[in-house]
């Protein structure tokens, strides 16, 4: 289980990131919504080691992550993909996800082998397979779609086996349909692999359909927590947030 | 066997075959190219010829390992001379002062030089782009003044006199030409089949990462300063080998061997062969030698024709001529693929 306790996080006055506590049980979907500047990307930006935070514990199964590096936190099982897909444009799609398997092999360990290790591929293959892009394995990853590059940045995250997966706005940038898509691959990637999943989203209709459980950050701090109906009929969440638009839908 | 497994089988015999296919070949194209660079001398009586062989092979190893910072890792290092003086005077000295065999000499140089790297690397790693190359070029400035000014232990602006002590081992003579060009076209191409190997493995993707995006891969689980600091040792030590050739062919060192102008060349080299293939940096040697040697039969302003040609490449082609290569290789199988 993923616990945070009493995260917080401040540039300057700026408290981005205040007196944050949340549980993310084994096997959840979660999403995160606020406004922006609510402290959504700081929040996974804490959990993942981009940024460390002033106080408090990141705990995944029982050990406190707080302060720690990325590699470290990453070795321990929290895998993450970003808003902008990051990842390596010269490598094919292939490349990418077999080195990303034997990345965190001991380089006294691999420096004699050829790449790409044979232990390596199984998993490489079946990642690429159930993203869908197993039939863009030699396609150069600056030559992927938009859509692709963001499925590529996932099959990164979710090559490395994680227990805990941070998607940071996975459907950002693209069109309707594309992001009905994507975000159809989540649910299945959430229910296929039995990973924890948390996921930030602005899409409300996105948030409503699929997240079992809503958390609502604003000005650094939880304004609300809960499952969809409780979001939408929450009034703190409605003023700061949801306005009328979604409020009530399912009443 | 399931059908996705057997699909998924299919796909990647050719990854696992592919790998194996590339050591094996690789290695027989070393002991091709080592088998005709070792007959040379039986072919031709050229000394001229056999010394440009093995001032290429000096340069080779050096422009090599510079490219393993440079274009698989995303390094510029203006500073990676030092390792090529370093390596001559190291040998130098030891041979010199404690008269010990070759071979001997050749290790604890290369332990000299890891150790020296690997502090100066602890330091620069952790900079990035501009503040690298110029952290690195300051380090060199360092060691060529320490060379200098320590006059009474590395001979200061006249170099190593007296000649370097060559002592035979196992039958070899490198006091002999003969021998000394084989051992240096050995030391070459052992050289390049090491680094190939460096390129070529796990390690050497977890370099490609790095250069392409250092933030994502250190969300992978890279130590990417670890990985850095890895790959700017073993760079150096085959700087250091090619000052070794250097040593042993002029038989002695002088302190133009740890000179900025050498790390210029360095990163001359590679911008006329070429940064995207492996064997650029050796194209490129050919090359800068050939034109070297050339232009300055011919007149005494051969600065201003290199100076010309090295803009040519910078501004007008932007790339190395193996890039090209390299790229129109690319083309036509992306276009056989269609």
């Amino acid at each position: 289980m993923l616990e945070i306790r009493n995260l917080a996080k401040s540039f300057g006055g700026v408290k981005a990131t205040n007196d944050v506590s949340l549980e993310f049980p084994d096997g959840s979907l979660t999403a995160v919504i606020g406004p922006n500047g609510a402290g959504k990307s700081t929040f996974f930006n804490l959990i993942t080691g981009a940024l460390k935070p002033d106080s408090g514990q990141i705990l995944l199964d029982g050990v406190d992550l707080a302060g720690r590096a990325p590699p470290e936190i990453v070795r321990h099982g929290i895998g993450r993909a970003f808003q902008v897909a990051s990842i390596f444009k010269s490598l094919t799609v292939q490349e990418t996800m077999l080195a990303a398997v034997s990345a965190d092999q001991r380089t006294s360990a691999v420096l004699h082998k050829r790449f790409p290790l044979p232990e390596t591929r199984d998993r490489a293959e079946h990642v690429m397979e159930l993203l869908g892009l197993a039939g863009k394995r030699n396609r150069t990853a600056a030559t992927l779609s938009h859509g692709d590059q963001k499925l590529l940045d996932i099959a990164l995250a979710l090559v490395l086996e994680p227990k805990v997966l941070l998607l940071d706005e996975p459907t950002a940038g693209m069109g309707p349909e594309e992001r009905w898509r994507m975000i159809d691959k989540v649910r299945e990637l959430w229910e296929t692999q039995k990973i924890t999943v948390v996921f930030i989203e602005h899409d409300m209709d996105i948030v409503f359909k699929i997240a079992p459980k809503i958390v609502v950050l604003c000005y650094g701090h939880i304004l609300a927590t809960g499952s969809p109906d409780e979001i939408r009929n929450n009034s703190a969440v409605i003023d700061a947030y949801l306005g009328t638009e979604h409020a009530g839908a399912a009443a | 066997m399931t059908e996705l497994e057997a699909g998924r089988a299919q796909v990647l015999v050719p990854v696992r075959s592919g790998a194996a296919l590339q050591r094996y070949r690789d290695v027989l194209i070393a002991l091709i190219a080592f088998a005709v660079l070792a007959s040379l001398p039986f072919f031709t009586g050229s000394k001229a010829l056999l010394d440009f062989v093995i001032r290429c092979s000096a340069y080779g190893l050096f422009a090599t390992s510079l490219n393993l910072l440079v274009g698989y890792t995303g390094l510029t290092s203006f500073g990676h001379g030092m390792f090529f003086g370093l390596g001559a005077y190291s040998f130098g000295l030891i041979m010199q002062k404690l008269g010990v065999p070759v071979p001997v000499a050749f290790v604890a140089t290369l332990a000299i030089t890891a150790v020296i790297a690997a502090i100066i690397g602890a330091i620069c790693v952790r900079l990035k782009d501009i503040y690298f190359a110029f952290v690195t070029l300051a380090f060199q400035m360092l060691i060529h003044s320490t060379i200098l000014s320590w006059a009474s232990f590395t001979g200061g602006d006249q170099g190593l006199r007296g000649g370097i002590p060559r002592p035979a081992f196992l039958g070899i003579n490198l006091a002999n030409h003969v021998h000394l060009y084989i051992a240096s076209c050995a030391l070459l191409i052992l050289g390049l089949l090491a680094m190939r190997q460096i390129a070529q493995s796990p390690f050497g993707y977890t370099l490609r990462m790095i250069r392409d995006n250092a933030a994502r891969a250190s969300f992978l689980g890279i130590d990417v300063w670890r990985a850095k600091l890895t790959v700017f040792v073993l760079a150096a030590l085959f700087a250091a080998m090619g000052g070794m050739v250097m040593a042993l062919f002029v038989s002695g060192a002088y302190p133009e061997f740890a000179y900025w102008t050498i790390s210029g060349e360095g990163i001359f080299i590679n911008m006329l062969g070429g940064v995207s293939t492996f064997l650029g940096p050796m194209v490129g040697t050919v090359l800068l030698l050939l034109l070297n040697d050339t232009v300055t039969r011919f007149t005494e302003y051969h600065g201003i024709v290199l100076g010309v040609v090295i803009l040519f490449f910078a501004l007008g082609l932007r790339k190395g001529l193996l890039d090209f290569v390299a790229e129109w290789f690319s083309h036509r199988d992306a276009g056989e693929g269609r």
